[in-house]
């Protein structure tokens, strides 16, 4: 009986080699070409920045041949030899300085990235650690939302309700100033900050909760004391990239900065980010003058930044994820 | 294996339906230019393909140079322009062979606004020179009340910041801390709730808002006379505008390669016709003269 059991079996066996051996030729065939087509979507994104970047280099490269770098950091008068920091390229003598619009980038995305993390480090840290399962689940994604929405509705809000708020508050130097933008931007920087805590929370095994608060922690001295130093990479990596986001952000920045070259660090008045600059000029710019490669180095610059920030809050995070582990 | 033989038939056909059209049986007349004149130019469209079915206008921004680069290169049909030509761009023209005719459709005047709540009324040329390039930073200087001036420019790309530039401040810079917008539209929204602000653009845009004030000119060549760009009804002064009374109005031109179709010329001829000089009488910019004085 177990003899021939063993037969039918093996000769079943037997079959599905056969029959696998058929489909294996078909299968191989199709399943290299889905293959392909998903590695090469893959290297495609690669490729894409890459060629962007050696784009935007060039590009770029050719703003410091025809106009040299001397002149992207100041204008000197060549009567008086006055220097002043000036971004002005439709002026009679072209003044080419970065550094009114570099500041302007920082002010902005400095102050929306520090109003953010305020926000969104509570609001993780509520999601992860106090909120119920019902709230979480309504309340996470209402805080993603926020991202989607246009940052082009965002401006025009920050534009026609915030700025009057902040005009009647404030008494600022100009109405459209760096605070509004800020204050637009960290509505986008938030779900960015938010999300990362929580998931850096998250990601903290029980045990080092529960040993905390055997060891007769509250759970409020369990969070501040013992959870977020263990989440902080995860915290400080969110807060990087929702600042890389913001630096990154043009629409918002372009309805409500005012968009005036002021080199300051005064929020109340009124700021040019770069990116504002490069959607504001390109549109109409010249090719091949040195005004059109001066915002391609604009670009570049951008590129690098942001590229340096997702990178270290990348290492962070990895060097953080490993320490957790036990 | 027949389904995807389906699909990819389907992918096909719906490819072949991207084609462009036949430009032949759905006559189209492209125009691309000045923002300026872009909702004037639109009304047109619209009135004249209401009135000739069949035929389909497209109308597109993107500031004047952008319209002759795009004359030039052949993707427009006319150029909507807010200034007049530069040699340059004649010039280059000529190297493609194409000898621009430029026809002027229309009229705008450059305003100088203010908030409503600003005491201010009239400015003279000086001053709002010394205003826009920064030398005077306060109202109470040119005999408004104690406040701080913020300046509201355009984009530098803009025909009308050129405009204003070359008119204003001959040929020198906007004060570095000016404000650039990004259209008049946007603009007028700023200074209507900036009691600080001060701004320009076609007059198009202010006539009919109750929160900006126009500001009438002091003209300091003939013995500080006012050229009161608006009377005291409100209304804007027209024929101040057509005597060339006014020191900040413009043409507003079509722009075309020099050897448009019948189609494009019929489209001209309406646009300039008094039908269609009463939409822009409609639109708020200042029509060609011969055909309101006509009325």
């Amino acid at each position: 009986m177990s003899n021939l059991k063993l037969t039918t079996k093996n000769e079943v066996e037997m079959g599905k080699v056969v029959i696998k051996r058929k489909r294996f030729t078909l299968k191989s065939v199709s399943e290299k070409v889905i293959e392909l087509i998903f590695a090469s979507s893959g290297y495609l994104i690669l490729i894409t920045i890459l060629s962007v970047f050696l784009f935007l280099l060039w590009e770029g490269w050719n703003a410091l041949d025809s106009t040299g770098l001397k002149e992207f950091l100041f204008f000197e008068d060549k009567v008086t030899g006055v220097k002043s920091s000036q971004w002005n390229p439709t002026s009679n003598e072209e003044k080419y300085s970065l550094l009114p619009l570099i500041a302007g980038s920082f002010l902005t995305s400095l102050l929306a990235t520090l109003l953010a993390s305020l926000a969104g480090i509570l609001t993780g840290i509520y999601l992860s650690e106090i909120a119920g399962t019902k709230t979480r689940e309504i309340l996470k994604p209402a805080i993603e939302m926020f991202s989607a929405i246009p940052t082009v509705a965002l401006g025009f809000i920050m534009l026609v309700l915030v700025a009057t708020f902040i005009t009647d508050i404030f008494n600022p130097e100009n109405r459209l100033n760096a605070l509004l933008a800020s204050v637009g931007l960290s509505i986008i920087v938030i779900p960015i900050v938010a999300t990362l805590t929580e998931d850096a929370l998250r990601s903290i095994p029980e045990e080092i909760r529960l040993t905390s608060l055997s060891l007769g922690a509250s759970r409020w001295q369990t969070v501040f004391y013992t959870l977020i130093p263990a989440a902080s990479g995860g915290i400080s990596a969110g807060i990087l990239l929702g600042f890389s986001r913001a630096i990154g952000e043009t629409m918002i920045v372009l309805m409500t900065t005012g968009n005036a070259s002021n080199l300051t660090f005064n929020i109340f008045s009124s700021v040019r980010t770069m990116t504002a600059t490069i959607g504001a000029e390109l549109g109409e710019v010249a090719f091949g003058t040195p005004h059109y490669y001066a915002l391609f180095l604009i670009g570049l610059i951008l590129f690098v930044l942001t590229f340096l920030i997702n990178f270290t809050a990348d290492i962070i995070n990895r060097i953080y994820r490993g320490r957790n582990k036990f | 294996m027949n389904r995807y033989v389906f699909i990819l038939l389907f992918f096909f056909l719906v490819l072949a339906g991207c084609k462009p059209g036949n430009n032949r049986n759905k006559k189209v007349i492209t125009i691309k230019g000045s923002d300026t004149m872009v909702n004037l130019t639109q009304s047109w469209a619209e009135a004249y393909m209401k009135k000739y079915p069949g035929i389909f206008i497209q109308v597109t921004g993107g500031g004047s140079g952008n319209g002759i680069a795009a004359l030039m290169n052949g993707s427009t049909d006319i150029a909507a322009v807010s200034r007049d030509l530069n040699p340059k761009e004649i010039e280059n023209g000529a190297k493609k062979g194409l000898i621009f005719k430029e026809i002027p459709v229309a009229k705008d005047a450059i305003a100088i606004i203010v908030n409503k709540n600003n005491k201010i009324n009239s400015l003279s040329l000086s001053q709002l020179g010394a205003i826009f390039s920064g030398k005077i930073r306060n109202f109470s200087l040119v005999g408004g009340s104690d406040l701080g001036i913020s300046i509201y420019s355009r984009e530098n790309n803009s025909g009308t910041y050129e405009f204003f530039k070359k008119n204003v401040l001959s040929g020198n810079d906007f004060a570095s801390f000016s404000l650039h917008l990004q259209g008049t539209a946007a603009l007028a929204e700023a200074v209507s709730k900036d009691i600080k602000g001060i701004g320009y653009g076609g007059i198009g845009y202010f006539a009919k808002r109750k929160d900006v004030k126009i500001i009438n000119l002091i003209d300091e060549e003939s013995e500080f006379e006012i050229q009161n760009l608006v009377g005291i009804n409100g209304q804007i002064n027209y024929d101040f505008i057509w005597q060339g009374g006014y020191s900040f109005s413009r043409d507003l031109n079509f722009v075309t390669s020099g050897k448009e179709s019948e189609l494009i010329q019929h489209f001209l001829d309406f646009v300039i016709s008094e039908e269609g000089q009463r939409i822009v009488f409609e639109m708020e910019y200042v029509p060609l003269k011969k055909f309101i004085s006509a009325e």
